[in-house]
């Protein structure tokens, strides 16, 4: 109840507000990452941007899909895959909590008549060789948005850091609109006819009832296992063909270069997220027992630690070390 | 003389950590006063700054009164080159017109000073003491980077320090003067800032004793002190709203609060009575540790649909902050009794098999595997409780021992894990089981601190002891023993909860025969494969018998050497322990008690150094080998006092026996005045060294007397 229910914005209206805002701030707009992901972070916009010395600001809506999360469109505030608007600000400004505390009333919250609080929340994600410092944002008691400043992504220690603000679109729109359920959000109003509004339910019910079904009791669990290690062993292939083309002494530095920079080394970065999304998937379906689980978990890590120390690589911001193979190949030929 | 200001403006400091990064800030600065001879007056008198600290979560702050100027002048001798080598022939080499250059004197001021290594040159330099200024300018930046966080990180390209979060300004005033520390990329001014949103943001600071004032204009309560007094007040008044409300007392969500609030204030607010149906415990789990809510209850003691919420900002007109706080707690209730009723549909008795997938630790398998094990465990404890005459339901041990970790599959227990086994508890009550299984499931975690109960019943107590004896026994298997502050399995509270239950429940059990039991649980399994060779059984015995100790001394408030004495002679069976070492604890001051402590230090010390001499005591002592009166009597006397004292030891009265062994004084002290134990003749000396031995040996059963420090005069 921030503003009054009918002037309170949209679900639409609030991302183009979060949007403009930040793109008045200099942030690149970028759009969803077209696969699955857990949450924002795992977007290259965010995984691979912080990596290296290059300042970079974006924002973006992400749908982060979550299949344990899941409740059939039951329950008024869980959803299988929910909208994170995020934000990354490298290296972040010195006023980056000011600049956000302005992004909530640049959607209509007065703060002087809210209650705010900056409360310790570290964020750390094994799976992704990531973790990061911050907190989470409360408003009147709600936890609107997580604050992060990146220590480390991929494995590889940040310079500069970056700041990620994540803020969890649902929650702050309820919140604005003070209704009880996500699904009576309103995600759009006809501006002609101010009666006719299309709720989130309606969008979206139909997405969350039958995920959740496919997520839980459908998903077939010897395919899905399949294809992550399909996704897995071409991910794996491509990091070690990268591998190969790291300096060899016969090339010149041009070719080389050229070489390096030609690698799909963003398409190693997709089959890693297919992976960790097949792991949630699989993960919801019950299918990963206790000994397989830290396992996968550690194989889809050293898959993106794998994509983040070669991106580092091809940027060139780090020398390549020669691979250990390519070394022996030339010792063996040499002799 | 003067007062210095410091404040370190940070970005939101984590509550955890406020009260203790304060109190180091405020020691940081006193010793640098102290240690740089900065400090005057009644201070330099005690060596010791008086220092004020605050912190609010966007800075830390300390005022020093009574701060010199400068530091004091000092005079200092300094030496110079060899006599003969700064002058040759009587005239001075270069050698001695550059020691004079350096201490800034003509060279006839240079004295000479006879060594033992010869004559050099000397000189007489006044030390000029450096402005406080310059000292704190200088030294202030290496404290502020040691200040301990328990979490830091950097933020700067190139990160050239760490810190708990973001430094934003700082403020150094030596009264009026800033002092121009720097650090953090930041260098100090005199301009502070007030409260995010409700001051107009920069405030100047004129000089060190307007710092919480100025504050406090910018609607800032800069100590933790006056926030928890404002936050109790206003906890009373919101409480007072509603007739018969008191709100629960809650040290710890208390001290959070007032860590996280610059200007706090209170809000009282409701919920629907109908989610007082779910269980209390449930509720304020979610106001409490999810909210930082404090409860509120009626008259009758009786949890009330009401919280209060502690705010960081000065009111609330619109009701717009209440508002929002009671759909927050709203949803987080309707997701709790959803998860609640969802839970209902697949009983405790389906979830055992679930347990499969549930890991318990990496190398140790699953939940499945631990529930097998315990159930198992608790049965054997279960069984020498029964045949030591104690009376419990053996049934309802093993039906709680599967069911214990089922919760864990829980949705409630997923979303709030400090609620495991409670919930578990519950829902065992709600499913029908009976009341035996409902509270062992419940206490399975009890006790979690020294403070905590331990589990309310004997069926509970088994279990909670089974469960905790399982961990340990596997994680020191795997070599994952804790060591000085790393216990990342908490395996010493699981420890100090299996020695309490022991204690209170006054429980017949061994402790090598209990974790003997839980290590053997392991046998055979995949987890065994991992096991790292050494003596696990040993090393945990070690274990526990510190921790026996630990919780004699902190929890029962023995002295030392009493616990130390006790333990030297078992520290198997708790019970027993707690029964010796509060005998020895009665007598261990009387003046026949210390005398024979002393003693009986005296026989180890003789027996020791006989042996490092190669003189062998006799295998059994020969009484008609002893030829002096006082050793025979003392032979005697200890002969029929063993006897006594074993029979007494066997039925455990253990003060009678203390009174006993204490009369064997006179002959001890008879023997030590007459007898010269090493005597030449061979039989005579080995048969008096056994009888040394055999004392030690029959009355070192009940404690180790040697142990007991006593008073030398």
């Amino acid at each position: 109840m921030a503003t009054d229910k009918q002037t309170a914005p949209t679900f639409q209206e609030l991302i183009l507000k979060l949007e403009g805002f930040w793109a008045e701030r200099g942030c690149v707009l970028q759009q969803p990452y077209d696969v699955e992901v857990g949450a924002g972070t795992m977007s290259p916009e965010t995984f691979l941007r912080v990596l290296g010395p290059k300042p970079y600001s974006t924002a973006y809506v992400q749908p982060s899909r979550r299949p344990a999360d899941g409740r059939y469109g039951d329950n008024p505030n869980r959803l299988f895959k929910h909208t994170q608007l995020q934000v990354i600000l490298k290296p972040p400004p010195e006023n980056v909590q000011e600049l956000y505390l302005e992004s909530l009333r640049a959607v209509g919250i007065d703060l002087r008549q809210h209650d705010i609080k900056f409360e310790e929340d570290n964020w750390e994600s094994p799976t992704l060789g990531a973790w990061g410092i911050g907190w989470q944002v409360m408003l009147d008691g709600l936890e609107v948005t997580q604050f992060t400043y990146f220590q480390q992504c991929g494995g590889v220690d940040l310079d500069p850091i970056s700041a990620e603000l994540t803020y969890g679109l649902e929650r702050l729109a309820a919140f604005l609109q003070d209704v009880d359920s996500i699904y009576e959000i309103v995600w759009a109003r006809d501006p002609h006819d101010a009666t006719r509004v299309t709720p989130y339910g309606d969008v979206r019910h139909a997405e969350e009832l039958q995920f959740s079904v496919y997520n839980f009791e459908m998903a077939d669990v010897e395919k899905t296992w399949e294809h992550l290690r399909l996704y897995e062993a071409e991910c794996a292939s491509l990091l070690k063909q990268f591998e190969f083309t790291r300096p060899s002494k016969e090339q010149d530095a041009g070719a080389r270069h050229e070489a390096m920079q030609r690698f799909p080394l963003l398409g190693a970065f997709d089959l890693c997220l297919k992976c960790s999304h097949l792991f949630n998937l699989l993960d919801a379906r019950g299918a990963i027992s206790v000994t397989e689980r830290v396992g996968v978990i550690a194989r889809i890590r050293a898959l993106a630690v794998g994509v983040a120390k070669a991106y580092v690589v091809q940027q060139g911001w780090a020398a390549a070390e020669p691979a250990k193979e390519v070394k022996k190949k030339e010792k063996g030929s040499a002799g | 003389m003067a007062d210095f200001l410091l404040e370190i403006g940070t970005e939101e400091i984590p509550a955890r950590m406020l009260a203790g990064a304060e109190a180091e800030l405020a020691r940081r600065v006193g010793e640098l006063l102290a240690r740089d001879r900065l400090l005057t007056g009644a201070a330099a008198a005690k060596s010791e700054a008086e220092i004020e600290s605050f912190s609010t979560p966007r800075r830390l702050a300390v005022i020093a009164h009574g701060v010199a100027d400068s530091q004091p002048d000092v005079d200092e001798q300094v030496m110079g080159p060899a006599t003969k080598i700064a002058f040759k022939d009587g005239q001075p080499t270069p050698a001695a017109h550059a020691f004079a250059k350096k201490v800034g004197l003509e060279l006839d001021k240079i004295q000479k000073m006879t060594t033992p290594k010869g004559e050099y040159l000397a000189a007489n330099v006044v030390n000029k003491g450096r402005t406080a200024a310059q000292v704190l300018a200088e030294a202030l930046p290496k404290e502020l980077a040691g200040i301990y966080w328990a979490k830091s990180m950097h933020w700067r390209a190139g990160a050239p320090e760490r810190f708990v979060r973001p430094l934003r300004w700082m403020v150094a005033l030596l009264d009026g003067e800033v002092v121009p520390v720097a650090f953090g990329g930041i260098t100090a001014g005199k301009t502070t800032r007030g409260h995010r949103i409700l001051s107009a943001g920069e405030v100047a600071v004129a000089q060190p004793m307007a710092y919480a004032p100025a504050l406090a204009g910018a609607k800032v309560v800069a100590t933790r002190k006056e926030r928890e007094h404002r936050i109790r007040k206003a906890l009373d008044a919101a409480t007072r709203a509603g007739e018969g409300l008191r709100w629960r007392e809650d040290a710890t969500l208390l001290s959070t609060v007032v860590d996280l609030t610059e200007y706090p204030s209170v809000i009282l607010g409701g919920f629907d009575k109908e989610f007082l149906s779910l269980p209390e415990e449930v509720l304020v789990t979610v106001m409490r540790d999810h909210q930082k809510y404090f409860a509120v209850e009626d008259a009758s003691g009786k949890l009330a649909p009401h919280f209060l919420a502690v705010l960081n900002t000065d009111s609330d007109p619109q009701g717009l902050i209440r508002h929002g706080n009671e759909r927050v707690l709203r949803a987080r209730f309707n997701d709790a009794r959803f998860f609640w009723q969802t839970d209902q549909k697949t009983p405790l008795n389906d979830r055992v098999e679930m347990l499969k997938a549930v890991t318990f630790q990496k190398d140790l398998g699953s939940y499945h595997d631990k529930a097998k094990r315990v159930s198992e465990l608790a049965n054997e404890i279960a069984a020498d409780l029964d045949a030591a005459g104690k009376r419990l339901g053996r049934d309802a041990i093993n039906e709680a021992a599967w069911l214990a970790k089922t919760d864990l599959t829980a949705e409630l227990v997923k979303e709030f894990t400090e609620l495991q086994g409670v919930v578990g508890g519950l829902y065992a009550k709600a499913q029908k089981h009976s009341q035996a299984v409902a509270d062992a499931i419940y206490d399975q975690y009890k006790p979690e601190s020294m403070e905590d109960s331990v589990p309310r019943t004997l069926e509970g107590a088994s279990l909670a002891i089974a469960d905790k004896a399982d961990s340990i026994a596997g994680m020191f298997a795997l070599g994952n023993v804790p060591s000085g502050s790393k216990d990342p399995f908490a395996l010493r509270r699981a420890a100090n909860g299996i020695v309490k239950t022991i204690a209170e429940h006054k429980l017949p059990l061994g402790l090598k025969r209990l974790f003997q039991t839980a290590l053997g649980g392991y046998e055979g399994s995949e987890a065994q494969k991992k096991f790292k060779g050494h003596d696990t059984l040993g090393a945990i015995l070690a274990f526990m018998r510190e921790r026996l100790e630990f919780y004699l001394r902190d929890a029962r408030g023995f002295a030392y050497d009493a616990v130390a004495a006790t333990l030297a002679a078992g520290a198997d069976d708790i019970g027993d322990a707690i029964a010796r070492t509060e005998a020895v604890a009665s007598v261990r001051q009387s003046p026949d008690f210390e005398a024979i402590g002393i003693s009986f230090k005296r026989m180890k010390n003789i027996l020791r150094q006989a042996e490092e001499a190669g003189k062998k005591a006799a295998h059994t002592l020969d009484p008609d080998a002893l030829k002096e009166p006082a050793e025979k009597a003392l032979a005697a006397a200890s002969q029929v006092s063993a006897l006594r004292v074993g029979s007494l030891k066997d039925k455990r009265q253990y003060a009678q026996a203390m009174a006993e062994i204490s009369k064997l004084r006179p002959p001890i002290d008879a023997f030590f005045e007459k007898v010269m134990v090493m005597a030449e003749d061979e039989t005579l000396r080995a048969n008096r060294l056994a009888l040394l031995q055999k004392l030690l040996d029959d009355f070192s059963t009940i404690a180790d007397f040697s142990e007991i420090v006593t008073e030398r005069k």
